[in-house]
């Protein structure tokens, strides 16, 4: 069946303690060629029939709604998952 | 006598302190179920600390669409007094009951410990027992209770009176303007990260000068409102 994926990130102005804390592990990893990591979420919801214009938008709603939260993140992609 | 009713949702863990927080304050408390589109004709209503839904999402984002929240939105508006506490607090603003919204703490690690506040406003439904500017200590224990707010809010929230208490000595999590508790415009709903309902009992509070664990400064949290509802 078809999937919507939508991505969430912590708004680019907030600190992200969860990328900073990855980023330090990398450090140690010895890769220091990656001076930042940020965390965000990925969602992908899967659509009973065609991912169509109202698909997308029902999925544009529920990313702003529920699974973003404006104040602290970004909903920075909504769109159907090509296999 | 006056009725405090305390939600239970999956995952609170300090719905039982708090109805008992109640009780020592002269209140009745009164249990209510996340589930149910039922307040049982409480005159006011608090939003528990714990880990609704297992914090997974965000803390308290999955709790501020339960079913009896619809009925807490409304009772909101008519002025019921609403408390949240902690996770509450962050059910809150996932409900746009309070703006704002709470991140994990800067330093990343959780936090618990005994913290001195500042009362920042007595007009509201939870702090009208206090002295404007008191400094009181009750127990906080969050991961992610850091407050944000935009520039344009925090300014409002600070011109208009609306930042209830306020992190002295330290800001335990990294929170703008070392803001702990909001109040919404009408002053009935109140979140903060602090748990008054940890400081009610002698032998159970925080430490104070005069004798360990006798700290019992968030009774007076719960006692306000009891007495604003008498006053109403």
């Amino acid at each position: 069946m078809p999937v919507i994926v939508v991505e969430v990130m912590p708004k680019a102005e907030l600190l992200d303690p969860q990328g900073k804390a990855v980023a330090g592990a990398l450090g140690r990893l010895g890769k220091d060629r990656f001076s930042a990591v940020r965390v965000g979420k990925r969602f992908e919801l899967t659509v009973d029939g065609p991912v169509d214009e109202a698909a997308l938008a029902d999925a544009r709603e529920v990313a702003e709604a529920l699974l973003a939260n404006g104040v602290i993140e970004d909903v920075v992609r909504v769109s159907e998952e090509v296999a | 006598m006056t009725r405090i009713g305390v939600i239970t949702f999956p995952g609170s863990l300090d719905d039982g302190d708090a109805r008992r927080a109640i009780r020592l304050a002269g209140g009745e408390p009164v249990r209510l179920w996340h589930g149910d589109h039922d307040l049982d004709g409480v005159d006011a209503i608090v939003l528990p600390g714990g880990f609704s839904y297992g914090d997974y999402l965000r803390c308290g984002a999955i709790a501020a669409h339960s079913p009896i929240m619809r009925e807490v939105v409304d009772a909101a508006a008519r002025g019921v007094p609403v408390l949240g506490i902690c996770n509450g607090f962050q059910m809150l603003t996932e409900a746009h009951l309070l703006p704002g919204g709470l991140v994990r703490n800067d330093h990343g690690a959780f936090v618990c410990r005994d913290q001195r506040l500042a009362v920042e406003s007595t007009r509201t439904a939870w702090t009208g027992g206090f002295e404007p500017g008191e400094q009181i200590v009750v127990p906080l224990k969050n991961g992610e209770g850091g407050y944000l707010a935009d520039a344009d809010t925090v300014a409002r929230l600070e011109d208009e009176g609306r930042v209830v208490f306020r992190y002295l000595e330290t800001d335990p999590n990294g929170s703008v303007h070392g803001i702990a508790g909001v109040a919404n415009a009408a002053g009935n709903v109140v979140g903060l990260m602090p748990h008054p309902e940890h400081a009610v009992e002698p032998g159970f509070g925080p430490d104070t000068a005069a004798a360990m664990r006798s700290g019992v400064d968030g009774l007076r949290v719960f006692r306000s409102a009891l007495e604003g509802v008498l006053a109403a």
